[in-house]
């Protein structure tokens, strides 16, 4: 039986919790924090070593601003013919309170489906709220009263659910496409209980039952989030977090048409990866216990004195450059589809000469050495491998090795076909 | 990743340059090769944007879609595009040469050439494949009739870019970035050599940058634009939805001169899209002439003519298109081609290459050293003969991890196979290698003149220069697929619901 911590101990928590929120806000300065939505929570899944990223993230700075402003903007955007088209295929498959979509359940899928009540959380049932929607924490809060329901056995779908997952203490808000799909999949007992599924509508084509796997990866890691912030709603209402099932749906246009087709996604792995990210992210105290006081990254802008001058930034672009630089990075080569900061940390490992640029396999291949200069230093050393080899004793020798063998193909001649011309270079 | 590649990637970094990894050319490159660059809508399977596409650098023929999701105009870009490749295909279809009978084929008729193409990427070889799915199931009558051009368009696609340029040491559909990075390491990742300007700027920059600025220059899409299939966002925003735009409403108008213009407009933004990715794939091309043709490309090129002269003999034969899964056994069949013609590319590039061969040295799969002794009289008995069995011993510097037993052969001797006996440590560094000779030597019982290493010879012994050449597995007939590989597969008949494939 595990104890309950103690009145002091709890205490002292809180006020080394209140710390290290206070320290947070203080990296941010005055300005709201931005919030995590589900891309943004599956990108902590990749690269989880980069301390750089986990700061500027349990900071909530708005690291597409930053690049922006210390010269490294980020080249992101979709192209508004996909969101046109994403937009519309999502509609059809929403369309008469998804039919589509439990249609292929229920064929293709060959799932147990019963009628469903299908509920719009997105729209308003007075329909006098002002134009552009309904408010977030309303919508939470009717989406959890609908799940209560839904707990209570009801077989309700629902549509633009919004859920809500606290990353590194603070609320982020997660919207699946569609949730609560209550059935039992065909291999089930009849006996079996009906599990609630999380549905994902994406407009990549399924070609001859094949997709993109990236496009795949991407997508079972965000509807993962999804599982994820579902099952915590559930047990936050005291229901069973297991009632929601690992495996997904994944909803795409099949073949070169716009018929949509439904597939089963495991999602285990992903679900696992995340949580363990999200779970990590409150030993940020540890990252930032020890840094500078004077590290920041306000990226606030005053009003100007007089009516057509610029705005006074509270942090220059070298100020900016010089707190990331206080703070480590892991840059990989990957880092540019997943994070704003990638253009500037690939400078800086750049200009530091860092085999990291390179990518992974190839500081592998290099033995682990982490700087090009000191790479190229092993593979040129005369002299046994082990004096001036600090440490990298297996690696100079390989490194060596393959510097030799090069030196000493250049000077065999290959074998060319004999009608081409020699080369006219 | 070898070691050797990883370093050349170090040095590049630090050069500013890339390093050549190989001394000679492994692909072919056809005198009159057709380059294609495709350009796909965004957020869709398979809708062309536009195609620019020629054998002549001063000559490039640019096909455009006005509205990618309109499928009558998307079949009239294909049927437009077929008029470009099928006679270019054509052409290298009217020559042959007699290829004599052997003991498993009998006599036939060989195209003297096939057709290349040439693409900036791998996305693009992707983009054909798509191109060719969506088309060749086509039929010119049913609910949506397309020009007779389209299916037969959608098979040579299908053939160029799954059924050839996925096998090792083809040289009919080239991706441009995966041969230049076949031959050159550059001082950035793999990810940022798919990116052809990139890639090119740090194997040949111009005069007055360096190999590394020249490829972070080309990374701004303002400056140089992306090389398809995929556009850049920012110029569909800006520029590609609203010529789109104008270009429908001048159609819902039936305005004809303001379809005119929005057309030129259209025409004129992607034709500036693509020009510069033009003149960087033809010079992709003339850098890659600069290396010498590998002695083995002769003889790759002939499989790829061979394989060309089946293709077009097939489809002249009334053959069903390329099924869109294979079958059990021609699955298997196909496994065991990429494999052996993975093998057989592996092993003519080590004998042609000694940039090649020094990546496998490094490894320990090879080692290089100099001859010191031939014992060309020794000789082993078997039954009532005695057979030539010289001994030789080589001194490397190179690490021997092999085991005794071990079968070698030499580049510059494929066919004589040489057994390991013994590996010993020399004093202060390097090996001394006992070898066995063991074939190659004619079929006497002393070797034939010159079959031998001589004492002072550099040689390299390498493992997989020995190995058996891969034996293709038995397969039953298609129409004896075992219960248990889902039974013999029906044949293809064109079904209706494949013609109603519809969008919208």
């Amino acid at each position: 039986m595990p104890t309950s911590p103690s009145a002091p101990q709890v205490a002292a928590a809180a006020q080394s919790a209140a710390a290290v929120a206070a320290r947070l806000d203080s990296l941010r300065g005055p300005v709201a924090p931005r919030s995590h939505d589900a891309r943004t929570i599956a990108a902590l899944t990749v690269n989880p070593g980069c301390s750089r990223r986990a700061v500027l993230d349990a900071a909530g700075v708005d690291k597409r601003k930053l690049s922006e402003r210390i010269g490294f903007p980020a080249r992101y955007g979709q192209s508004p013919f996909a969101i046109t088209r994403g937009l519309a295929f999502e509609k059809q498959v929403k369309a008469d309170g998804c039919a589509a979509l439990l249609g292929l359940l229920r064929t293709s899928l060959g799932f147990d489906v019963p009628e469903h009540e299908y509920v719009d959380l997105g729209a308003d049932p007075d329909a006098s709220a002002p134009a552009g929607g309904v408010d977030r924490p309303t919508r939470y809060e009717r989406t959890r009263e609908l799940f209560g329901r839904v707990a209570a056995g009801e077989a309700l779908l629902a549509d633009h659910p919004l859920l809500r997952l606290d990353v590194g203490g603070r609320p982020a808000y997660v919207e699946p496409d569609v949730v609560a799909l209550s059935a039992r999949p065909a291999d089930a007992a009849a006996s079996a209980p009906a599990r609630l599924y999380v549905a994902e509508v994406k407009s990549f084509a399924v070609i001859d039952g094949q997709a993109d796997p990236a496009k795949v990866g991407a997508a079972a890691t965000q509807a993962a989030v999804y599982v994820l912030a579902l099952r915590r709603l559930l047990a936050s209402l005291g229901a069973d977090p297991a009632l929601v099932a690992e495996d997904v749906i994944l909803v795409c246009p099949k073949d070169f048409a716009n018929e949509p087709s439904a597939h089963v996604l495991d999602v285990r792995r992903q679900l696992a990866a995340v949580e363990r990210q999200l779970a990590r992210l409150p030993r940020i105290a540890a990252l930032i216990a020890d840094l500078d006081p004077a590290v920041d990254f306000d990226l606030a802008v005053d009003p100007p004195a007089a009516e057509g001058e610029p705005g006074r930034e509270h942090r220059g672009a070298a100020e900016l450059t010089k707190s990331l630089s206080m703070i480590e990075a892991r840059y990989a080569p990957e880092c540019v589809t997943n994070c704003e900061m990638a253009f500037h940390c690939r400078a800086e490992a750049r200009a530091a000469g860092a085999a990291d640029v390179l990518g992974r396999p190839v500081r592998d291949a290099l033995g682990g050495v982490a700087g090009i200069d000191e790479v190229l230093a092993l593979a040129d050393a005369s002299g046994a491998p082990g004096a001036a080899s600090g440490g990298h004793g297996e690696a100079a020798r390989l490194l060596r090795a393959a510097s030799r063998a090069y030196t000493e193909a250049l000077l065999v001649a290959p074998r060319a076909a004999e009608s081409e011309p020699p080369a006219a270079a | 990743m070898s070691t050797l590649t990883a370093l050349a990637r170090a040095r590049a970094a630090h050069d500013g340059r890339a390093v050549p990894i190989a001394a000679v050319r492994h692909v072919h490159l056809s005198d009159e090769p057709f380059v294609l660059i495709p350009l796909m809508q965004a957020g869709e399977a398979a809708a062309p944007l536009a195609v620019l596409a020629g054998t002549d650098r001063d000559d490039a023929h640019l096909l455009v879609v006005g509205q990618p999701r309109n499928r009558d105009q998307r079949f009239a870009f294909l049927t437009d595009f077929a008029r470009l490749l099928i006679p270019y295909v054509e052409q290298r279809r009217a020559r042959t040469e007699t290829v004599e009978a052997t003991k498993n084929h009998e006599e036939w008729q060989r195209c003297t050439d096939a057709p290349q193409l040439i693409l900036p990427n791998t996305g693009g070889v992707d983009a054909l494949r798509l191109l060719g799915r969506s088309a060749r199931f086509r039929t010119p009558d049913g609910p949506y009739p397309v020009d007779p051009l389209v299916p037969l368009l959608g098979r040579h696609l299908t053939w160029f870019a799954e059924d050839r340029a996925a096998m090792p040491g083809s040289s009919v559909c080239l991706a441009l970035t995966a041969v230049l990075g076949q031959h050159w390491a550059t001082g950035q990742s793999a990810l940022e050599d798919q990116h052809l300007p990139a890639l090119l700027g740090w194997i040949d920059p111009p005069a007055d940058m360096t190999g590394a600025e020249a490829a972070l220059r080309a990374e701004d899409p303002d400056l140089v634009p992306p090389a398809g299939p995929v556009t850049d966002p920012a110029f569909d925003t800006g520029v590609l939805a609203p010529l789109v735009r104008a270009q429908e409403e001048a159609r819902a108008a039936d305005d004809q001169r303001a379809i005119a213009k929005a057309e030129e407009e259209l025409r004129s933004a992607l034709g500036a899209q693509l020009r510069q990715t033009w003149e960087t794939v033809w010079r992709a091309i003339d850098v890659l002439r600069t290396l010498p043709a590998a002695a083995s490309d002769e003889l790759r090129w002939q499989v790829d003519r061979g394989r060309f002269t089946d293709f077009v003999t097939g489809v002249e034969e009334g053959a069903p298109p390329q099924p869109k899964r294979p079958s059990a056994v021609a699955a298997a069949r196909r496994l065991a081609d990429l494999e052996a013609a993975q093998q057989s590319y592996d092993r003519s590039q080590a004998i042609d290459d000694p940039l090649v061969l020094a990546r496998y040295r490094v490894g320990g799969e090879a080692f290089s050293g100099r001859i010191t002794f031939v014992d060309a009289e020794r000789q082993e008995i078997k039954g009532k003969r005695a057979w030539p069995r010289p001994l030789v011993l080589l001194h490397t510097e190179d690490d021997v991890i092999l085991r005794p037993g071990v079968k070698l052969a030499s580049p510059s001797r494929v066919n004589q196979t040489v057994r390991l006996r013994a590996v010993r440590p020399l004093e202060g560094s390097g090996f001394e290698v006992e070898l066995e000779l063991q074939s190659g030597m004619g079929r006497g019982k002393t070797p034939e003149e010159g079959s031998l290493p001589v004492v002072g010879e550099e040689r390299c012994y390498a493992t997989f220069l020995a190995e058996q050449r891969g034996m293709r597995p038995e397969l039953p007939e298609t129409d004896q697929t075992p219960w248990t590989h889902g039974g013999p597969p029906w044949p293809y008949v064109p079904r209706a619901e494949e013609q109603a494939e519809d969008w919208h």
